[in-house]
């Protein structure tokens, strides 16, 4: 039997509900991408879990190198005083 | 209990039972479609139009008044009661094949639900107007087969171009105003004839041009399943989809 | 479970020692595994827990394709308007479930092309239960009752998997199980209830399906003998035979309440270890299946390949249309 080609992978995302963020649920293949918007929502919206899809190829998908996690995210580790909780205002000023 | 037209129970039972056989056809491909994508589109398709049949044929139960039910209507009824177009219960083919069945029918459908939503029959326009949702899919999915099967390979637009041809003469039936559709269209439940018929032509027309296949010539055949003639096909069809209830009479399930 | 001839006793373990690997990325990848944290496809792991994986999951993945041709086998003669329509859901599902599973398994680096040639080429295998024939409305019942039922108890466990491709997809699985399991329920429910000819149906169909389900959770532990590693690296979190007695346990009061028999005579419960005693399996029948002499494996392979190659055409027509448009845009 030949080794045919797979149809291309595309990720999708989608928006659940109006006000939310596109989430990766996963991926599809396709052969185009109007294909790959049918096939998310066959698969991925017959229980009413989107009003929003977004596809991309796999191959456009940029990501981070795990093996740079350290560099990447340590540093943001220490800077503690990005968070309000930081600082000890008094009491008595009720509106900061 | 309010007089019912004539002719409704008739013009009912045409566009249900149309989507009942369709989805009976549908339902054979789940588990052999050419890819797990399209087991997922066939069968979407196939819900749908099983949710359109379930509420057409319990409209179609009320009007004829002899309580019966949307099941009672769908498995208990001998061939020539069926009323739906030829073209739907035509054997699936290969996929090219049910392709062009499915897109010709819901090119048709949609023409048709559109002008439905102003139907002077309320429930029927209300059923109409969720279909319609639906449908717009349908085309949206089948279309986008024809265009590229039409213009794939050579193989996939020689064997679309031969579904075509194989299709085309059921066709005509779908527009064929008889007196049931006249009653229909004075009352103002139905839309004319005509105007299903070029809306559809234009959608078609338009699909074929960009899958590059050329429009096959009126074929002189014609076509009764909507009156209750239908081809050899139908028999088997029906065998099969009203074995359990034939035989268990009265069972519940 | 699904994945119950993933691992043949007397075959050689792919464990760390087999494969020269980094020490001490190794070690932290089990410090990672230890403390819950998810793998994801870009981080290290070692060899066998890649292949392992792959195996698993698209083992997994190819029982939910096969396992969509003994169901839609009645979708064309489901008994009313509502069933017909349930089930077509749920072989739908099935496609999805082998959907998302391809992809989690592609996820570490196999193409699903090569995954269904290793499935047609009778390479890969699949669970033994869909090479059962379904012979009867009430079979439909048994499948969604038993064999969805035996599927929940080993899929919720793997939602903690700690392949995170995995564990997401195990988790929208089970979601979609559940009703799976119910709607079978409820069809052997309504024949239980019915007429005696429906009843006999049903009894018919629980005699048929019991001990396959069974088989299903794979070989006494005493009889695996390769599970450590993939407990150690939890990608199986509970022993098969863990698995099976809790299935046990949940179903018999379920059949009670259907006033159907359990057809084993030796099936009893034991007041002292709290649990039911049954009878034992006949893992004959269960390697026969899984070699391939099981009652449908040539048909359940035929119906596959048949639908692969007869849509070959379907999918290089695509392929062909797709670059078409590439070189000459179409004005939208």
């Amino acid at each position: 039997m030949s080794q045919a080609r797979d149809w291309p992978l595309y990720e999708v995302f989608i928006r659940a509900r109006g006000g939310l963020d596109h989430k990766h649920v996963g991926s599809v293949h396709a052969a185009d991408a109007r294909m790959a918007i049918e096939h998310a929502r066959d698969l991925y919206t017959r229980r009413q879990e989107g009003v929003s899809i977004w596809v991309a190829r796999s191959t456009d998908i940029l990501a981070s190198d795990p093996a740079e996690s350290a560099a990447l995210f340590d540093p943001a580790r220490d800077k503690i005083y990005r968070h309000p909780t930081f600082y000890d205002i008094p009491k008595e000023v009720e509106t900061l | 209990m309010s007089e019912r037209p004539a002719y409704l129970l008739e013009y009912l039972l045409r566009i249900a039972d149309t989507s009942l056989v369709l989805a009976q056809r549908l339902g054979e491909w789940i588990g052999h479609a050419p890819a797990i994508e399209e087991d997922l589109g066939f069968a979407n398709t196939a819900l749908d139009l099983l949710g359109q049949a379930r509420l057409l044929l319990a409209y179609a139960a009320e009007v004829e008044g002899r309580g019966r039910s949307a099941d009672d209507l769908a498995f208990l009824r001998e061939e020539s009661a069926y009323r739906n177009a030829t073209l739907a219960e035509l054997p699936n083919g290969d996929f090219g094949d049910t392709i062009v069945r499915q897109f010709l029918i819901d090119a048709y459908q949609l023409a048709l639900y559109e002008r439905l939503t102003d139907s002077s029959d309320l429930r029927l326009a209300e059923i109409a107007a969720k279909a319609v949702n639906e449908t717009r899919y349908h085309v949206r999915y089948s279309s986008g087969w024809v265009v590229r099967l039409g213009d794939g390979t050579d193989e996939s637009h020689d064997r679309v171009q031969a579904s075509l041809e194989r299709f085309w003469p059921y066709v005509q039936e779908l527009f064929e105003a008889d007196d049931i559709d006249r009653a229909a269209l004075a009352d103002g439940t139905a839309p004319p004839a005509q105007d299903l018929c070029d809306a559809w032509s234009r959608r078609v027309d338009a699909v074929l041009a960009e899958a590059t296949l050329l429009r096959p010539a009126a074929s002189p055949f014609r076509w009764y399943g909507k009156h209750g003639r239908h081809s050899e096909h139908l028999g088997h069809l029906l065998a099969n989809l009203q074995y359990l209830q034939r035989t268990h009479p009265g069972a519940t399930w | 479970m699904y994945t119950q001839g993933l691992i043949e006793p007397g075959a050689r373990p792919a464990g760390p020692e087999a494969v020269p690997e980094d020490a001490e990325r190794l070690q932290r990848f089990e410090q990672r595994i230890d403390a819950e944290e998810k793998i994801e496809p870009k981080d290290w792991m070692p060899e066998a827990y890649r292949q392992t994986l792959i195996r698993q999951i698209s083992q997994h993945a190819h029982s939910e394709i096969v396992g969509m041709l003994p169901e839609g086998n009645w979708i064309t003669r489901a008994p009313t308007l509502l069933r017909k329509s349930i089930l077509i859901a749920k072989v739908q599902d099935e496609a999805g479930h082998g959907a998302y599973l391809y992809g989690a398994a592609e996820t570490l680096g196999v193409a699903r092309a090569e995954l269904i040639e290793q499935l047609l080429s009778g390479a890969a295998k699949y669970s033994s239960i869909f090479n059962y024939p379904t012979l009867s409305w009430a079979d439909i019942g048994a499948i969604g009752w038993l064999v969805d039922g035996a599927a929940i108890m080993n899929q919720i466990p793997l939602c903690r998997c700690s392949y995170g491709p995995y564990a997401r997809a195990m988790i929208r699985i089970c979601r979609e199980e559940s009703f799976h399991q119910r709607q079978g329920y409820d069809i052997t429910l309504a024949l239980a209830r019915g007429t005696p000819a429906q009843r006999r149906m049903a009894q018919d169909a629980l005699n048929r399906w019991w001990w396959p389900s069974l088989m299903m959770f794979g070989p006494p532990d005493a009889a695996s003998m390769h599970t450590a590693l993939s407990v150690r690296w939890k990608i199986k979190r509970f022993t098969n035979d863990e698995l099976r007695q809790k299935f046990v346990d949940f179903t018999v009061p379920q059949a009670r309440f259907l006033d159907l028999q359990v057809p084993d005579p030796d099936l009893r419960w034991d007041a002292q270890a709290g649990c039911h005693h049954f009878g034992e399996i006949d893992w004959r029948e269960f390697q026969d299946v899984l070699k391939g002499n099981g009652p449908c494996n040539r048909e359940r392979m035929l119906a596959r390949r048949t639908a692969h190659e007869a849509g070959g055409w379907v999918r290089e027509a695509a392929l062909a249309h797709a670059a078409k448009r590439r070189r000459t845009p179409v004005a939208a």
